[in-house]
């Protein structure tokens, strides 16, 4: 069967690093003109910034999609998946190689590409199904529907800059799921917003899917692509590593269960305090680590000055940058904190086993003097650290890289 | 749906549009077939552009007509009356205004045409259509400003009592032209704005210089006869002064005409030619 999605040797390269391409202004182009350098010599010059900066996003990309199929794009960020996508959907030329689309195509990267704060609902909903390549009588035919979906009845002739962010984003969404086309591509960046809205997103996604569209969907939350899609293909850094079953790409993407300790030695901080180590570790018998595993997060530090009012505390964030937890040492009685003599200090935190989910979490330390200053405010001493749910609480329905970045609810609850 | 429906759409898939994009071959200069596929695009940005330009304004699309009012007045108050400039007999505000009708259209809509690309990033990156829509809507949103100075122009010759000749049917023609000319460059501008922004400096400057070597302010007549042939150059002297011939008739310049349209042709012709050259790396760059 001729394959509905065909692409043969496709890739792309930006140059970067100081010289890009051209000059960017007219100055530059005509210092550059004027400039006494021979002609060789400004050759040569050229053809050394053009090796030395020429990245490849995405290079000798191969492969066929059938129609029907719902195919996920997985890789680490920067592995060219949207860049992918972009190519694909037109917004981006290739830098070679060719690609063959049969069908009505539809391409999601964005809801709300186009919508224009001073128009009214009713105004956006024509302009941005035109922007998506709908024709008016489409949308004439398809209004009342968008309308009650979004749920802004009582607002289609306000302007979107009075909606809830809410408001807008439910529009946004209504128009674009009511394109139709045979040839789906959407980016995951669909799928922010509230939990409510993520699931209308895959709900839509999934009707397409069982319509008998042709769906190419990025992310990287495998959870999503394990529940959408039965193809995938794999990027990493520019080349297709893998293109077959879901199943396949799952095992491939997913790191294995991370080392059983991470660790920072280096020297972070100001005068008055300087942090030399942070480290998280598993507290599991055979000191591995996963979601079963208890894990301590430490951090050891030199105070060089005595001080008072210190803060010493951590963010637990999530692989999307979620603040999961936010803890601090000594947050448990209101007296006045004690002023800290000069030395070494080494505090410790322990997460229980069967709280985190699967996932890739990243401790970003925040210390500080309470009112008088940051000591410690971004990515300084900060660890990663992946788990997976091979043993535990958590793994009946879902595979080990499921359910991630959540935080479990306790287990240990009665139930009648 | 069910699994036959559903067969069914992936047979329609297959028979449907074929779409081939290759990186060594090139486009077409102009992809009329493929603007045409986006003429609701083209309409629903045009709007849009009308639409949000006059939103919260308290005298909404009166600001129309005001911008060309008020430099009518003080062009009267000061060339007319004070340097005396020489109109040919007819009374100043009307001589001023027939000529800043044109004008204003087309410079409004080269300097809205060069801005738009770079307006529209957030498009541009996130979705695909022809690209030259977006110029197109920009300059051709400045067409309905033209309507309403022409309803204004009418009321201003009732008001002067200049007596309409059948020199009138020029304006259709002359409009068109200096539309095509404002597209023209407004096109080719906004692609180069996309890479060098020292464009959106450069464009009111240009647009001021412009107008003082174009007889808006002053007729075509007062440059000495011997520099009539270098002074038609100037595209818009064509344009603007044979748009006065047409408004209070007499004899229209044909060659000056002739050198507007075959400026606006070859103008075109370049600016679709590198439209086309540099639209492949609009969302990388812009």
């Amino acid at each position: 069967m001729q394959p509905i999605i065909r692409v043969e040797e496709l890739g792309k390269s930006y140059r970067i690093g100081e010289r890009q391409g051209p000059p960017r202004s007219l100055r530059e182009l005509f210092s550059e003109r004027v400039s006494f350098r021979s002609r060789s010599e400004r050759r040569a010059r050229a053809a050394q910034a053009a090796s030395s900066t020429e990245l490849w996003a995405l290079r000798d990309i191969n492969f066929d999609v059938q129609a029907g199929d719902v195919v996920g794009i997985v890789g680490r960020n920067g592995s060219g998946k949207s860049t992918l996508l972009k190519i694909l959907s037109r917004i981006s030329e290739p830098t070679c190689g060719r690609f063959q689309l049969r069908g009505r195509i539809a391409s999601l990267l964005e809801v709300g590409t186009g919508f224009h704060p001073e128009l009214t609902g009713r105004e956006n909903i024509y302009l941005n199904g035109a922007i998506l390549g709908m024709r008016r009588e489409e949308i004439a035919r398809d209004f009342d529907e968008i309308v009650s979906f979004a749920e802004v009845e009582r607002f289609v002739d306000t302007p979107v800059k009075h909606y809830s962010s809410g408001m807008y984003m439910r529009l946004a969404f209504s128009v674009a799921s009511q394109l139709e086309s045979e040839i789906l591509f959407v980016d995951e960046v669909l799928a922010v917003g509230d939990a409510a809205f993520q699931k209308k997103c895959m709900a839509r996604m999934r009707a397409a899917a069982h319509a008998g569209r042709t769906v190419l969907f990025v992310s990287h939350n495998m959870a999503a692509v394990t529940a959408l899609c039965d193809k995938a293909i794999a990027l990493q850094q520019g080349a297709l590593i893998y293109s077959g079953d879901v199943d396949g790409a799952v095992g491939l993407y997913d790191v294995p269960a991370g080392p059983d300790m991470v660790e920072w030695n280096g020297s972070a901080g100001d005068e008055d305090v300087q942090v030399v180590r942070t480290w998280a570790r598993s507290l599991a018998a055979d000191g591995t680590m996963h979601t079963a595993a208890a894990i301590e997060i430490g951090v050891e530090l030199d105070v060089l000055q005595p001080i008072e009012q210190f803060i010493l505390s951590f963010w637990l964030l999530s692989s999307y940058d979620y603040e999961l937890a936010y803890c601090r040492y000594d947050d448990n009685d209101n007296s006045k904190p004690p002023l800290i003599p000069p030395g070494r200090m080494v505090k410790r935190w322990i997460i229980p086993a069967d709280t985190l989910g699967a996932g890739t979490y990243t401790v970003r330390w925040a210390l500080g003097l309470h009112m008088i200053k940051h000591i410690i405010n971004g990515p300084e001493g900060s660890l990663t650290f992946t788990l997976q749910n091979t043993q535990g609480v958590g793994r009946r329905f879902v595979s080990p890289q499921g359910r991630g970045f959540v935080s479990l609810l306790r287990p240990n609850w009665e139930v009648r | 749906m069910s699994a036959s429906a559903a067969a069914r759409l992936i047979d329609a898939q297959l028979d449907g549009p074929v779409l081939t994009v290759d990186a060594t071959v090139s486009r077409p200069l102009f992809g009329v077939t493929e603007l045409w596929t986006y003429h609701e695009l083209l309409y629903f940005l045009t709007v849009r552009d009308l639409k949000v330009r006059y939103k919260q304004t308290a005298l909404g699309v009166i600001w129309i007509v005001m911008q060309p009012l008020l430099f009518t007045l003080v062009f009267t108050i000061f060339l007319g009356h004070v340097a005396r400039v020489d109109s040919g007999g007819i009374p100043y505000p009307v001589f001023a205004y027939a000529a800043l009708l044109p004008w204003s259209f087309f410079s409004s809509a080269v300097a809205n045409g060069a801005g738009s690309l770079v307006g529209s990033a957030h498009l541009i990156t996130k979705v695909y259509f022809p690209r030259l829509v977006i110029p197109t809507a920009a300059v051709a949103a400045r067409l309905v400003d033209v309507a309403i100075s022409l309803a204004l122009l009418g009321v201003m010759m009732v008001w002067y009592r200049i007596a309409p000749t059948r020199n009138l049917f020029m304006i259709p023609p002359l409009l068109a032209v200096t539309g095509l000319l404002a597209l023209a460059l407004g096109t080719w501008l906004s692609a180069v704005n996309v890479r060098y922004r020292d464009v959106g400096v450069m464009v009111p400057v240009m647009l001021q210089v412009w107008m003082f070597v174009s007889p808006v302010v002053y007729s075509s007549r007062s440059v000495p006869a011997k520099w009539h042939a270098l002074y038609i150059l100037n595209p818009l002297v064509g344009l603007i002064e044979n748009f006065r011939t047409a408004v209070f008739g007499g004899a229209f310049d044909w060659p000056a005409f002739t050198v507007s349209v075959v400026c606006a042709v070859a103008l075109l012709l370049e600016a679709a030619r590198m439209f086309r050259a540099t639209e492949r790396g609009f969302a990388d760059v812009i």
